[in-house]
């Protein structure tokens, strides 16, 4: 069962993985999440999917070597199976009817911005994607987004490949430029809160993709709760994409560090690999 | 004959805090008869009347006292579905053992004690459990908790192909995630699980229903029935300022760590909060499980309950087992608000409390005592304040009648106001107790054999 049928590595620490899973497959559409684990001792990881085939029976998932749970994961080779997987979970992205969107990602946040972009697409949308990234040498997934999206910005917080800054600046501009249905954003948080920011004086409907801590991913841990204009809502099962204008991202930042010292120690045991994700997408302070 | 109750042989307090293994020992065959020859066989079997399954209590007592364990097992199992889990968990207190006659003569027969000693003995011995003709038509069971559990076992046993869906990686519901390990060691679950499986039931893992397949697409795939044991498993919080601060938790999150993901393990890869001071809001079980927990994690604990010890719910003896471990208790405290530094813990703000007239529930209703705020030190605070039933199932099927929090309509025996679709335990009652459902998830099972064999399915 699970067996993964492709490993492919987007860059040093960012892979994608097919894995066999029909009955996830089934009804897995563009913003939900799986939940997986790499053996029996594994941590649950929910991961967005980042696509699904139906006919072949595998969803595939984009992950982030940051941790010891990612890291049991990566020893696992094609061919090999993992623990668990179940899903989709979460809600699907609500683009019913929309005409004009902007799709910002930010870092790893991209491989669930892709899938997006695809649905987009597919519905007849005009799609306008950003991707940030630190740095050139960790840029993924840049040729599926140009061969998607009717406009593709790319940015690098150093320069060293496509528009020097952070996503905020083609942003603004494309909505300075152009009417847009609605804005969706997927990344580190630091990169939503400032993308919200952005659209705000627009009002322009925008979405955060959440990924809070969360363990079963099915409303019982109350883990991944979040404030959303002043009400508790979980993201696992009232997300996790909620209106980005309404979340109090402080505290989902405050509450994303809960285990911070764990995990820390968790990398050193398993070995230095850890590359920082949190300011991927632009720097913001 | 001995007058009063055998004491359960216990780990010492002062050893048990340092580890997750099981409290309370179990009998002897020695002890188990001594105590099973305290019970006077009186007429009326209050105990059989006051059990929610009805297990014939005076006859496997009966058993026990001439040395016929496993005749005495066979008359437990007969009605109760998990006599070795029940033997642990169910608030016999309030139940067969709270009727009992000899309550001033020595106490009341430890039944629960005998029932586990039955259980844990059969289990020893392995025993194969017997097979029934099967009948041909497959049921879908939803949720592998004790409702679960108990219909699925009922269903088998009547010949019918169960098949039982898990959203979890694990099978056994808040047998598996919620209760710890120290009460309920979950090598007696997953021993529950494997007789079901011998009886051929199907346990599919990591398959949520209303999202992986819906309720209607079971019954598409050929399912005659399907029971809905999805349980009561979202959190409630007390909407107090602060709560989302680092370091508060559901008590369902904090028990899933540790019992689910054995985070307290020393190389497990799932984290769990490690607290000096520990502040669990609540009184039912949950909170006496989660603050014995934070206990073994090496934390000080206090229980703050907002009645007084008289209305605590909790099983009478996991008060007495977290008192023994050094918990402590703050009685008529209600926090108002959780304090915090830079995002973190750091305290929880109460006001004291005085009880006044019965409320609905008939447990004389707090209020809060004007000019009573003060403050209490704790780095973490565990809310167990009760369960609110899941609500995929509810989101996700069409025609499937909700009430007040989302519990599912169900009549008496589990039918629901979708013909085929049968449900039961805290999915319809809200959070309750691991024998009511287990009770419930039985008569549905029933209702489900009775509409087969009518030709309404």
């Amino acid at each position: 069962m699970y067996r993964i049928l492709k490993k492919q590595k987007l860059n040093a620490s960012v892979v994608r993985m097919e894995i066999e899973a029909p009955l996830a497959a089934k009804h897995a559409r563009a913003g939900q999440f799986v939940i997986l684990r790499a053996d029996a001792r594994g941590e649950r990881i929910p991961l967005t999917i980042a696509a699904s085939d139906k006919a072949r029976g595998t969803v595939t998932v984009i992950y982030q070597i940051v941790g010891g749970a990612t890291m049991s994961l990566d020893r696992l080779e094609a061919g090999e199976c993992v623990a668990d997987l179940t899903g989709p979970l979460g809600r699907p992205s609500a683009i019913e009817g929309l005409k004009r969107v902007v799709v910002v990602g930010g870092g790893v946040g991209c491989a669930i911005a892709l899938p997006l972009v695809r649905a987009l697409h597919e519905q007849g949308s005009y799609v306008v994607a950003i991707a940030g990234f630190r740095t050139a040498e960790i840029v993924i997934l840049e040729e599926e987004f140009s061969a998607l999206a009717d406009e593709f910005y790319l940015t690098t917080d150093d320069g060293t490949r496509g528009e020097h800054g952070n996503v905020c600046m083609p942003l603004a501009r494309c909505i300075e430029g152009g009417k847009f249905d609605a804005v969706f954003t997927i990344g580190p948080l630091p990169m939503m809160k400032f993308v919200a920011k952005t659209t705000e004086p627009y009002k322009i409907p925008t979405i955060a993709s959440m990924n809070p801590i969360m363990i079963d991913g099915t409303g019982m841990c109350g883990c991944c709760r979040l404030t959303v204009g002043g009400e508790r809502k979980f993201a696992c099962v009232d997300g996790p994409e909620f209106d980005a204008h309404l979340i109090d991202f402080d505290e989902a930042i405050a509450r994303s560090r809960t285990y911070r010292a764990f995990e820390a120690a968790a990398r050193a045991r398993h070995c230095n690999l850890y590359q920082r994700s949190e300011n991927e997408g632009g720097r913001y302070e | 004959m001995n007058n009063s109750r055998i004491p359960m042989p216990v780990q010492a307090p002062e050893e048990r805090i340092k580890n997750f293994s099981e409290v309370a020992l179990g009998y002897n065959e020695e002890a188990a008869i001594s105590e099973a020859e305290r019970c006077m066989n009186c007429k009326t079997h209050p105990c059989t009347a006051a059990c929610p399954v009805g297990v014939r209590i005076p006859e496997f007592i009966a058993c026990i006292k001439e040395g016929r364990f496993e005749e005495a097992y066979s008359v437990v199992r007969a009605d109760n579905a998990l006599p070795a889990v029940c033997g642990r968990v169910c608030p016999q207190e309030r139940q067969c053992e709270g009727s009992c006659l000899r309550q001033k003569a020595g106490g009341p027969i430890a039944i629960g004690r005998l029932e586990r000693f039955v259980a844990d003995r059969h289990a020893a011995q392995g025993g194969t459990p017997s097979k029934a003709p099967a009948s041909g038509r497959k049921v879908a069971v939803v949720g592998s908790g004790p409702a679960g559990l108990a219909c699925a076992g009922e269903l088998a046993a009547r010949g019918y192909a169960v098949t039982v869906f898990e959203a979890l990686h694990l099978a056994g519901g808040v047998l598996a995630y919620g209760i710890p390990e120290f009460r309920l060691p979950k090598r007696i679950v997953n021993q529950e699980i494997a007789a079901l499986e011998e009886m051929g039931v199907t346990f599919v893992k990591n398959a949520v229903i209303g999202r992986s397949l819906t309720v209607s697409e079971l019954r598409a795939e050929g399912f005659a029935a399907v029971f809905l044991g999805t349980g009561a498993g979202l959190p409630n919080f007390m909407n107090i300022p602060g709560e989302n601060a680092r370091g508060v938790f559901s008590a369902n999150e904090y028990l899933t760590r540790i019992n689910l993901m054995k985070a307290y393990e020393e190389d497990a890869e799932t984290p769990v909060f490690r607290a000096k001071q520990v502040a669990v809001v609540g009184g039912g079980n949950v909170a006496m499980d989660a603050a014995r927990c934070a206990r073994r994690l090496g934390a000080e604990v206090t229980v703050v309950y907002r009645r007084s010890e008289e209305e605590l719910p909790a099983r009478r003896e996991e008060v007495e087992h977290a008192r023994e471990e050094g918990i402590g208790f703050a009685f008529l405290t209600n926090p108002v608000e959780v304090l915090t530094r830079e995002g973190d813990v750091c305290g929880l703000r109460c006001v004291k409390m005085q009880l006044g007239a019965p409320d609905a529930s008939g447990r004389r209703r707090p209020t809060a005592v004007a000019g009573s705020e003060h403050d209490r030190a704790a780095d973490c605070v565990i809310m167990a304040l009760g369960t609110s039933p899941n609500p995929l199932i509810g989101q996700t099927t069409e025609g499937l009648e909700l009430r007040g929090r989302g519990e599912i309509f169900a009549d008496e025996n589990g039918r629901t106001s979708l013909r085929g679709v049968y449900a039961g335990g805290d999915a319809v009652t809200g959070a309750a107790t691991v024998i009511l459902a287990m009770g419930a998830g039985k008569r549905a099972a029933r209702a489900i054999d009775e509409d087969i064999r009518s030709g309404i399915l």
